[in-house]
């Protein structure tokens, strides 16, 4: 029996000691996590699927939570928000799960909702949309910034370099159309004056068009591009094609060394706001989150021998969120479980600082996100971002 | 006026490369009667290889030279293994054949490459040409030059050679070329294998602007099957003309009105020439004798 664990255990890579571990020693907690690790956000949900795998034999081999250890019930949903809500159910009244932290998309995180504010049991979602936790409902949380966050920040930044006039050109994608909706509701609050729209499809290869009308556009003094995938590099290039000499900001849909690839020698010179996790090593030691982001990346990249990216980030956050909330509450009771999850101050993660409360339950700032530009291939620290 | 100019060079370039990939799927048409819609698979193969094998090592100009001789034995693949084995079906169960092999060699793509975007260097260096206010990339006139001569090549092969005249026997009259002792597998597993290796070149060729991924070829092909439908289907410069027209309505489109509508304008522009020419700007009218 015990060589069969450790043949099982060697096999899947996690280590004897994980594997003694998982003996049955003392009584399992289980955490569901219903994820998008095949299909279309397959990007998002198999970093996410890793680390949480990675984390919970951590915390188990240091003794569990309480003395309790957790087993992770994993399943795919392949991006589809009907199986995620199956699976939600399933893991609700056949695993019996104490929380949940999953939930790749918006739109699975959204189909799932209902599910565990019946079950009345924490939902800690790793998706984008601000709608998740915008009204608060009582159960969900979630760790990721959101896209209006990010127009806020690249606003600040905007402001900071006294360019308040812009122009944007975005995707047509649901995440170009969501984060432009954003940005053009916070403009006017953040002092910044749209002079001009344009739009792209997901599959364009050119878009000189319509970067010449906003070349052609009076008063523009900066433009932004909301958008994600292969879109945002070819815009880039475009602009540089066209010469166009206003500061270009791209969204941090792009925050990944695979856009600097793209766009080549064009991305020189781009700014956007992203996660700190992306530039862990350049982090001054003074910041705080440098130890936490540093210490993610190490253990991320070495167990997966994969690069580290901010959707990970997102499931080790929840994940602690849930850990440290249940240290306190001294236990898997569903309400007190909660509340300590809503009570979470302080507590440093990959994605920024977060301080939930009963208003807020993500609980990050504009702190999370840090100004990036691109130079010589490689992001440096914005000069004037701050923290 | 530098406006206008810059709408047409974005147009050519656009256009150049929906002409490209175009182009490779005339000669299965002749050949078999069927529209290939695993074309734009090819194209991605091209492509997807070369930059596969660039990574690991080899000078990518081999990489290319390789990635076409892969694409052309997945080509050949899929004539033996797939369209031969049915061909006494008709040709729309053909054409299913063929959306279900572009299924298949995308899944498989995804397995042997990955799912992320990658880019191949362009053939010359990267300043962009400037002239009269508006810049064009050296690597669109590298696309359409690919085009121009891969038509005249398959103009010269179907029109001056016995393969080319063997070919069109086999469209004309499956049978009757059989009789005459044309060997139709030889034939039409040759176009596909031609078809295949047009296909990674422009692959190859057109990485450097649109980039490229395991899904890249669904909308290439798409597009260059309404520049196919808009030229005429079956001829080679109908599928460049196509091509560059429907580049340059997209360019004016998104240019003079908006971005969101510029597919719009272009199927409109198409829907509108197909009423006047249902076949199309270059293509011949099929006379069948009952």
């Amino acid at each position: 029996m015990s060589k069969e664990r450790l043949r099982l255990a060697a096999a899947i890579g996690l280590g004897v000691a994980a594997a003694l571990a998982a003996g049955p020693v003392s009584a399992q907690v289980k955490v569901g996590a219903v994820l998008s690790a095949s299909g279309p956000a397959s990007f998002l949900g198999d970093p996410e699927k890793k680390t949480l795998e990675i984390y919970v034999d951590d915390i188990n081999a240091k003794g569990g939570v309480n003395g309790q250890k957790l087993q992770l019930v994993v399943y795919d949903d392949g991006g589809d928000a009907n199986s995620a809500r199956t699976f939600a159910t399933r893991l609700v009244e056949e695993d019996k799960v104490v929380a949940m932290v999953g939930g790749t998309t918006t739109g699975t995180t959204l189909a799932m909702m209902p599910v565990f504010e019946d079950a009345q049991i924490p939902f800690i979602s790793l998706a984008g949309a601000v709608q998740i936790v915008e009204p608060v409902r009582k159960w969900v949380f979630k760790t990721p910034h959101t896209d209006r966050m990010a127009c806020q920040k690249i606003f600040a930044d905007l402001k900071r370099r006294s360019l308040t006039t812009i122009a944007m050109i975005s995707g047509t994608d649901a995440f170009g159309k969501s984060m432009r909706d954003q940005c053009v509701a916070v403009a006017p609050q953040s002092g910044i004056t749209i002079a001009h729209e344009e739009t792209y499809g997901p599959g364009d290869s050119d878009m000189t068009p319509q970067l010449t009308k906003i070349k052609a556009t009076a008063g523009v003094q900066a433009v932004v591009n909301p958008g994600f995938g292969q879109g945002p590099a070819i815009v880039t290039r475009n602009y540089r094609q066209l010469e166009i000499s206003y500061p270009f900001y791209q969204s941090h849909g792009v925050a990944s060394k695979q856009f600097i690839t793209l766009a080549g020698v064009a991305a020189d010179g781009v700014r956007l706001p992203a996660a700190a996790l992306l530039v862990a090593d350049k982090l001054p030691d003074s910041d705080k989150q440098k130890p936490v982001v540093v210490n993610y990346q190490k253990t991320f990249e070495t167990k997966t021998g994969q690069p580290v990216s901010t959707f990970g980030g997102h499931a080790y956050d929840g994940l602690m969120i849930l850990v440290e909330a249940a240290k306190r509450a001294g236990g898997f009771n569903a309400a007190k479980l909660r509340d300590e999850i809503e009570n979470t101050k302080g507590f440093i993660g990959t994605g920024g600082t977060f301080n939930m409360s009963p208003t807020d339950h993500l609980g990050l700032d504009l702190s999370a996100f840090r100004m990036l530009e691109i130079k010589n291939g490689d992001w440096v620290l914005a000069p004037d971002s701050g923290t | 006026m530098a406006e206008f100019l810059q709408f047409v060079f974005s147009g050519l370039t656009v256009g150049a490369v929906y002409g490209l990939v175009a182009i490779g799927f005339t000669l299965i048409y002749n050949a078999a009667d069927v529209v290939n819609f695993a074309q734009g698979e090819f194209v991605m193969l091209g492509g997807m290889t070369t930059v596969f094998l660039g990574y690991a090592g080899v000078p990518l100009p081999f990489a290319a030279a390789a990635a076409v001789v892969i694409t052309t034995v997945v080509g050949l693949a899929l004539y033996r293994f797939a369209i031969a084995t049915a061909r006494d079906a008709n040709a729309v169960t053909l054409i299913i054949i063929t959306i279900g092999a572009s299924i298949f060699l995308r899944g498989v793509a995804e397995l042997v490459f990955d799912k992320r975007f990658h880019s191949l260097p362009p053939l010359f260096d990267r300043d962009p040409i400037r002239i009269g206010g508006a810049t064009i990339l050296p690597q669109s006139l590298v696309v359409l030059a690919g085009a121009v001569i891969i038509v005249v090549l398959l103009w010269a092969l179907i029109e001056r050679t016995l393969f080319g005249k063997a070919v069109i026997a086999t469209s004309a009259n499956h049978v009757a070329a059989k009789l005459v002792g044309i060997d139709t597998r030889v034939t039409v597993g040759a176009c596909f294998a031609l078809s295949a290796a047009i296909g990674a070149i422009s692959g190859i060729l057109i990485t450097p602007i649109t980039l490229t991924s395991y899904n890249a070829g669904t909308l290439l092909a798409l597009k260059g099957f309404a520049a196919v439908m808009l030229g005429g289907i079956g001829s080679a410069i109908g599928a460049v003309v196509g091509g560059i027209l429907l580049g340059l309505l997209e360019a004016f489109a998104a240019g003079y009105v908006s971005a969101s509508y510029k597919d719009a304008v272009a199927f409109l522009v198409i829907l509108a020439v197909l009423f006047a020419m249902p076949h199309g700007l270059f293509g011949k009218a099929k006379v069948e004798r009952v």
